[in-house]
């Protein structure tokens, strides 16, 4: 009979208990650790306090809301903002993506370099730069809301954007823009990528049966790139909803910065960040569920 | 090297099997790869075993140095029973040398070095001593010039070669080889296949899975045929080529012959 | 010969800008936008003042570092060069992870002190130099974690292989910012002893980090064949022997440009250290921006410092860029 410790499998479990040993007895560690803190700080773990009256007013709600309300609303305004400025600067982001992305493999010489520029500049800078620069130097110096620069339907002020008469706060404007531009960037890569990995013959084949240039992009060559670009595409989409919550650095409130404004008020440390987690990847997992469904609906059609 | 062919003779005069497969059976999941297979090899025998697509030939030499798993049944080697043990596991596989279909060489190490590698890592020989037993391994494979080049800069021919005398440097007791020549462009199997003939004269125990048939009639002492994961025939060349007993290696030889 | 010269030109104009009536619209639609932004930037420009940067030069790239210290700094910036210019002569992976820990250690010794040297406080420490040296140190920290989280994620064994794919998209899925605020108020929680400010942020970087490090290394793993461990374990290597000999120099080999871009991506990261009262190149900027005397100046700052995160992360992504067309 071999002797135990010689046994592969023995060896492999013993490894594993090991590790797993080492793991639970880190947390059991972090753990007691975490205890003995909230002792010595008179806390004790719960979400009882989100109840309790949040007492803070919030600069933008979608809901009604005021401070006398508990946290548990505050921070649902927090998460519908955040749902909000991902989710319409990521079909902003997409669009100006596929813009960027078509434009750089252009013939139109201007156009060409204008989109490299745009891509070369903005994706190698810092996004929480961007959003300073949106918010300090481009919205707070623009001229007062009764001046505004008009653009046809959108007016643009100090008091940020006006669409339709839909008002956007100089905030959620720069949040937006910085997010929109910054991602479209990524996103213009990928689709320049997965343009040029479609097969030369394919455009040739649609130019050959006489389908114009738009006309090959939309009908032939697009169809597929999209394929090919939709895991990189759910990718920056997941980045971008992360990215979101540099929202406190121009005093957005989203679901961070509400989170990190109730955590300074209350303390709950534990609490908070065990919100944050499930709400971020929440939000991540739907994200890359809904882009998956959707994949897998594609390659089905396409076999 | 001359150690090498003098303890495969010692081992000749023994003529015990140095190769034992009883009753070997293994399973990929659900469906089952080898059925009861079993072998016996002898010290200094070549056996080609042969094979329709699919068989099990691949899998069933991949058991022998445990590169795969089995299920049930035994296999012995050497004396040394292929266990769980993973001390038998590391004797085993440094007494069986592997070739590869794709010759696997290591593309970023030069053609020495591949040699080398195993020798002072695992026999722990300094790097003068395995030097020296790569430069006469790579002399005897007929490519020494090539020894400071990168594996890439190869003909896939020269490529096998160097696998086989890497192999060889761990001086193992039976060598297995899997196609050795199948991926190879015509006009290089000759030069592989003249190789492998003198590393059987010397007397070396081999096990070769092949399709090649000169090969088989002229330097086997047994072609094994499976099919379905099982052995069905074990004879001599002469007779397994021109008088097969079972059906499926009667189909098979007719598809190839 | 006069009139080839003068028509090249023209023609050029033609084929790239006016070959199509779509393309002439095109083209006059770019130079408007081109017209409006040159425009707005030229008469900001104007009115644009400088003396924010030029007296403020030594913070930007150093940050409050005491002055009779600053020889420390100028020894800092020699060390990457030397690193560079010995790795360029000697070729080899393994002087790498000689070099670069060996030149980590002795960065940190001069700009912390200790030794012979005055020891100075993490809180003076800023500007570029933090930047770049939380990118390089949280870089180098994560990549041993995050090599063992790649390794435990295709290892066949699956309590190690749930631990490494559970640490690793939990990480990915949370944004940076959530991390770093779990470095500053959970680690001092959770450790018993006290932890340095910056220290916890480094910390936070590296966490996070090694997740996405691990994922690139991963897909190197990936894509060696099989054959090549086959072929290692069946002359004899071990499992230790078959990783460090055979898989890691080529897989590491395959994974450079992602690394360096994960590297460019944490650098731009590290801008959010200013969200947590550190002074490197964005923290130090809000802290001059908010001196009365500077007021307003966020234009001339923030495109200083654009222009300094741009220049860095450009020049990687070129070497990085160059260093994919060789490889392949
Ligand atoms: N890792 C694996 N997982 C599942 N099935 C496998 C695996 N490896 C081989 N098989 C299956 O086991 C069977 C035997 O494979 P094997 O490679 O041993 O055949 P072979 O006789 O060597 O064939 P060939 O002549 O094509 O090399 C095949 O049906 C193959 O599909
Ligand atoms: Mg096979």
């Amino acid at each position: 009979m071999t002797a135990i410790w010689r046994r592969k499998k023995y060896l492999e479990w013993a490894g594993q208990a090991i590790v797993l040993a080492i793991v639970v007895g880190l947390l059991v560690m972090f753990g007691h650790n975490l205890d003995q803190s909230l002792k010595r700080l008179g806390l004790r773990l719960g979400f009882k306090f989100l109840d309790s009256q949040a007492g803070f007013s919030v600069a933008e709600s979608i809901i009604p809301y005021d401070p006398s309300q508990s946290y548990s609303r505050v921070l649902l305004v927090g998460f519908l903002n955040s749902l909000k400025v991902i989710f319409s600067s990521l079909t902003a982001a997409t669009i100006i993506g596929v813009v960027a992305g078509i434009a750089r493999l252009s013939d139109n010489w201007l156009v060409r370099q204008m989109a490299k520029v745009y891509v070369e500049a903005l994706r190698n800078l810092p996004l929480l730069l961007q959003l300073l620069f949106w918010y300090f130097v481009v919205f707070l110096a623009l001229p007062k809301a009764d001046n505004a620069i008009s653009l046809g339907f959108i007016q643009i002020s100090r008091s940020g954007i006006n669409l339709f008469g839909l008002a956007l706060s100089p905030e959620f404007s720069s949040l937006f823009a910085g997010l929109t531009f910054y991602t479209g960037t990524f996103i213009a890569e990928i689709v320049r990528g997965s343009i040029k990995g479609v097969d030369r013959g394919q455009s040739e084949a649609a130019r050959a049966l006489g389908l114009s240039a738009g006309v090959t992009l939309r009908r032939v060559i697009f169809p597929q790139a999209l394929r090919t670009m939709i895991p990189s595409l759910a990718n920056q989409y997941l980045n971008l909803a992360k990215n979101s919550s540099l929202a406190i650095a121009i005093g957005y409130p989203d679901l961070y910065a509400i989170s990190s404004t109730t955590f300074n008020q209350t303390g709950r440390a534990v609490e908070m960040m065990i919100l944050i987690s499930i709400t971020y990847l929440t939000v991540s997992l739907t994200i890359a569920g809904l882009l998956n469904a959707y994949n897998s609906r594609m390659q089905r059609s396409l076999r | 090297m001359t150690n090498t062919i003098e303890t495969a003779e010692n081992e000749i005069i023994e003529n015990q099997p140095i190769l034992i497969a009883h009753d070997v059976s293994k399973w990929f999941g659900k469906f089952q790869v080898l059925r009861n297979a079993n072998l016996q090899v002898k010290a200094g025998e070549v056996v080609v075993i042969m094979g329709p697509s699919g068989s099990g030939k691949s899998t069933f030499i991949r058991t022998f140095n445990a590169l795969e798993p089995y299920q049930e049944g035994r296999i012995t080697i050497d004396g040394i029973p292929l266990t769980e043990d993973i001390q038998n596991i590391d004797q085993i596989r440094r007494d069986v040398g592997m070739v590869f279909q794709q010759f696997n060489l290591f593309p970023h190490l030069t053609v020495l070095e591949n040699v080398t590698l195993a020798p002072i890592q695992v026999r722990k020989f300094t790097k003068p001593q395995a030097n020296e037993i790569a430069r006469q391994l790579l002399d005897r494979v007929g490519i020494l010039e090539q020894a400071q080049k990168y594996p890439g800069k190869l003909s896939g021919g020269q490529q096998q070669r160097v696998a086989i005398a890497r192999a060889l440097a761990m001086e193992p007791k039976i060598m297995l080889f899997d196609e050795p020549t199948s991926s190879l462009d015509p006009e290089m199997v000759r030069e592989v296949l003249d190789v492998m003939r003198s590393l059987a004269k010397s007397g070396m125990t081999m096990l070769v899975v092949t399709h090649e048939v000169g090969f088989a009639r002229e330097v086997a002492d047994r072609v094994v045929f499976m099919d379905a994961g099982q052995v069905i025939e074990d004879t001599t060349p002469a007779e397994f080529f021109t008088q097969p007993k079972e059906a499926r290696s009667k189909l098979f030889l007719s598809q190839i012959l | 010969m006069n009139t080839k010269i003068t028509i090249k030109p023209v023609r050029w104009v033609q084929k790239n800008l006016f070959n199509t009536p779509y393309n002439t619209v095109l083209t006059i639609l770019c130079v408007w936008v081109l017209w409006n932004i040159l425009s707005s930037l030229f008469s900001w420009l104007s009115q644009s003042e400088w003396a924010v940067i030029s007296e403020n030069l030594r913070l930007f790239l150093v940050g409050r570092f005491p002055e009779s210290q600053l020889w420390r700094m100028g020894a800092i910036a020699l060390i990457p060069i030397l690193i560079a210019s010995t790795l360029v002569v000697r070729r080899s992976q393994a002087w790498n992870f000689v070099l670069i820990p060996l030149g980590l250690a002795s960065i940190t010794w001069l700009a912390n002190g200790g030794f012979g040297l005055p020891l100075i406080r993490s809180s003076l420490w800023g500007g570029l130099f933090l930047t770049l040296f939380a990118a390089a140190i949280s870089t180098a920290l994560a990549f041993p974690l995050g090599l063992l989280l790649a390794l435990g994620r295709r290892s066949e064994l699956p309590v190690i292989r749930g631990i490494s794919t559970i640490y690793i998209e939990l990480v990915r899925g949370l944004p940076l910012i959530g991390i770093l605020f779990m470095a500053q108020v959970m680690l001092p929680l959770v450790v018993p002893f006290r932890l340095d400010r910056l220290l916890r942020a480094i910390l936070g970087l590296t966490f996070f980090n090694a997740a996405y490090l691990a994922e690139n290394i991963r897909s190197g793993l990936q894509s060696l064949p099989l054959g090549q461990s086959e072929a290692a374990r069946s002359l004899g290597l071990n499992s230790i022997q078959t990783l460090r000999f055979i898989i890691l120099p080529q897989a590491l080999r395959l994974v450079i440009p992602a690394i360096v871009g994960q590297f460019i991506s944490l650098f731009k990261d590290t801008s959010l250290l200013a969200l947590f009262a550190l002074f490197e190149l964005t923290g130090i900027a809000r802290s001059i921006l908010s001196q009365p005397q500077f007021i307003g100046r966020n234009g001339e700052v923030y495109l200083f410092i654009g222009l300094i995160y741009w220049m860095f992360c450009f020049g990687l992504s070129q070497f990085s860029k160059r260093l994919e067309v060789r490889s392949s």
